[in-house]
């Protein structure tokens, strides 16, 4: 059992590390580029009429104040990771006084919700049809999936999300292509709340599983592929083992370790994925909220939510981490 | 290398298909150069006209033909593609060489920055640095920031063969005859590892013009270069799908998958030449 805490005070640095270099990356694009944000948003305030230079030079001092960015470079750091350490990204401009972290914790479920559901579905079901291609090899419905997959793994969630908005927007007009709810329903726990929310979560879940599916299924099928030729599985076979058991036992089971490895390695991508999609359905999650952000010029909040993003992100990798050594008892033992 | 190329063309169908295919974008995408019309210009022929014989393509709200606008479309973005990938390959091959040489703490070091670049969600990211630069952002800088940012798993690729490399004896040998690193690294490992470094480029590419457009159409890159993006963005502030102006967002979004399947099929068909295993398991 010694290997266990080594492992797990590893992943938790590496945790650590994502972190401080994500954060140190938010920090350098914002201080070290050319352009003022005070400025801008004075640019942005000032345009319509005539303001007194005395009101300037206040407006001006306290938005330095609210974005942190007084006194010498070393300060504003202190100051950067004094206010990401407890959550305090200022009142969002666009929606004042609203503090950013309300309307991140607003859209966050909304994302989280999005993003598990779709990446759970995503991975059993690409890993679940990769094994069986790889293991009947000779199958003609499982090659043709094959072919399915390779042609949409290449295409990006963008693309793919706009193409089902077009396909079930205007040419099939069957599902909800917008919003999270229904507008002015009735929040709550009942069973009408529920479906609605099921009905729009469609489109965006399944462009999310089109677009991913194809990666699993080509890694796994190429994984079993290589496990089934192994000796083991040979011996398993002629000892009699049923041919289901030695599939889900002996041959998954071991294929499926680097594929945990590799959606852990590919979240942050999964993630970008997700909040595209959003921002084409519509979704009232962290990435329309992030492009709205951007389109009103509200500086706190889309600093704001790229920090969230990072920790986020980087929390569930750490989550995936964790859970690893319960499939892979190799790492106990090391 | 004349003859492998050949031999591949003819028994990998996947390297065949890839090669036609991206061969039909790059011909359309050098058709820019004798384009009639210079691609910014708007209003030189009437406004939404479907595809024609005089108009292949049909024509945009803005009186461009978009035929020839999405030659220089598909242009800039092979060009994007193709400057993001040279530039991280640079990166990844010298950390990934580096790191499988090296071994020991410079490793672990190189893999733990590695792996926080490999997790990092970019998108956040290249809006925050959009949101920064605004008027200033041109195409040239958002592929420095993508390939300061998307070398890193490449690297870990590259760097598990070099640390198989590492071990040969060839290395050995040149250790004793006193090589400096870097002469091993470039003379006995990089022609080792460059298979690699071409199929990973195909996927760098695909992961560069996939994430340029996503940025393009939700307008935060440099509007003013006609790429992919760009064009359907255009086309969305025009609110083409809804005036029934269908083919100013079906072309391009139909030319732009055929380069993401041309290339990935290209990625495949290379990997598969490295790796002749899984041509024999695929005959199996």
């Amino acid at each position: 059992m010694r290997g266990y805490p080594a492992y797990l005070i590893g992943r938790l640095g590496q945790f650590l590390l994502v972190v401080f270099i994500g954060i140190n990356i938010a920090f350098v694009v914002t201080h070290a580029t050319p352009i003022d944000p005070v400025e801008q948003t004075i640019a942005a305030a000032t345009q319509f009429g005539a303001t007194s230079p005395e009101a300037i030079a206040m407006m001006r001092q306290s938005l330095k104040e609210l974005y942190g960015l007084e006194g010498s470079l070393w300060e504003q750091y202190a100051t950067f990771w004094r206010r990401v350490s407890v959550g305090d990204f200022g009142p969002s401009l666009s929606a004042f006084p609203a503090p950013v972290s309300t309307l991140i914790l607003r859209a966050l479920p909304w994302t989280v919700g999005l993003l598990t559901v779709s990446t759970l579905l995503t991975w059993v079901i690409g890993n679940l049809l990769g094994g069986l291609a790889g293991y009947y090899l000779r199958s003609r419905t499982l090659r043709f999936a094959g072919i399915l997959a390779m042609a949409l793994h290449p295409i990006p969630y963008y693309i793919i999300a706009f193409v089902l908005l077009i396909v079930f927007g205007y040419l099939w007009p069957v599902l909800p292509i917008t919003g999270g709810h229904t507008m002015n329903m009735q929040r709550g726990f009942n069973l009408a709340f529920i479906g609605n929310l099921a009905i729009h979560s469609i489109l965006p879940i399944t462009s999310l599983v089109l677009a991913g599916l194809g990666g699993w299924f080509m890694g796994m099928r190429a994984l079993v592929s290589n496990v089934v030729t192994e000796d083991y599985v040979v011996y398993a076979e002629l000892g009699g083992v049923r041919p289901q058991r030695i599939l889900g036992s002996y041959v998954m089971r071991n294929a499926l370790v680097p594929q945990v490895t590799g959606l852990a390695m590919s979240l942050g991508a999964i993630f970008t994925g997700a909040i595209i999609t959003e921002q084409v359905f519509g979704y009232p999650g962290i990435g329309t909220l992030l492009v709205s952000a951007v389109h009103v010029g509200d500086y706190s909040l889309v600093l704001g939510i790229a920090t969230v993003s990072i920790v986020a992100v980087s929390f569930a990798v750490l989550l995936i981490d964790l859970l690893y050594p319960l499939l892979d008892p190799r790492v106990k033992a090391r | 290398m004349g003859k492998v190329l050949r031999d591949l063309f003819r028994f990998n169908r996947e390297f065949a298909a890839g090669v036609i295919l991206l061969g039909f974008v790059v011909l359309i995408a050098s058709l820019s150069f004798v384009s009639p019309y210079p691609p910014n210009d708007s209003f030189v022929v009437p406004p939404d006209l479907p595809p024609s014989w005089a108009h292949w393509l049909g024509t945009t709200s803005r009186g461009q033909d978009l035929f020839w606008l999405l030659t220089f479309a598909i242009r800039n973005t092979l060009l994007f593609g193709f400057t993001v990938a040279a530039i991280s390959r640079v990166l990844s091959l010298v950390i990934g060489l580096v790191a499988g040489y090296a071994g020991g703490i410079v490793d672990r070091v190189l893999m733990s920055i590695n792996d926080t670049f490999i997790v990092l969600p970019l998108f956040p990211i290249l809006v925050l640095f959009y949101f920064v630069m605004r008027d200033k952002m041109s195409w040239i800088l958002l592929a420095l920031v993508m390939a300061c940012l998307g070398w890193a798993y490449d690297a870990r690729l590259i760097r598990s063969v070099a640390m198989g490399l590492r071990t040969r004896e060839f290395t050995e040998t040149s250790i004793f005859s006193g090589m400096k690193m870097r002469q091993i690294l470039v003379q006995d490992h990089l022609p080792y590892v460059l298979p690699i470094v071409f199929s990973t480029t195909m996927n760098n590419i695909n992961w560069s013009i996939g994430l340029e457009v996503t940025l393009s159409v939700l307008g935060f890159t440099d509007i003013n270069t006609p790429t992919i993006g760009v064009l359907v963005y255009w086309a969305n502030q025009h609110t083409a799908m809804v005036a029934g102006i269908w083919w100013w967002i079906a072309f391009p979004i139909g030319l732009v998958i055929v380069t993401f399947i041309g290339l990935f099929l290209l990625a495949v068909s290379m990997n598969e030449f490295i790796d002749p295993r899984s041509r024999l398991s695929r005959i199996g």
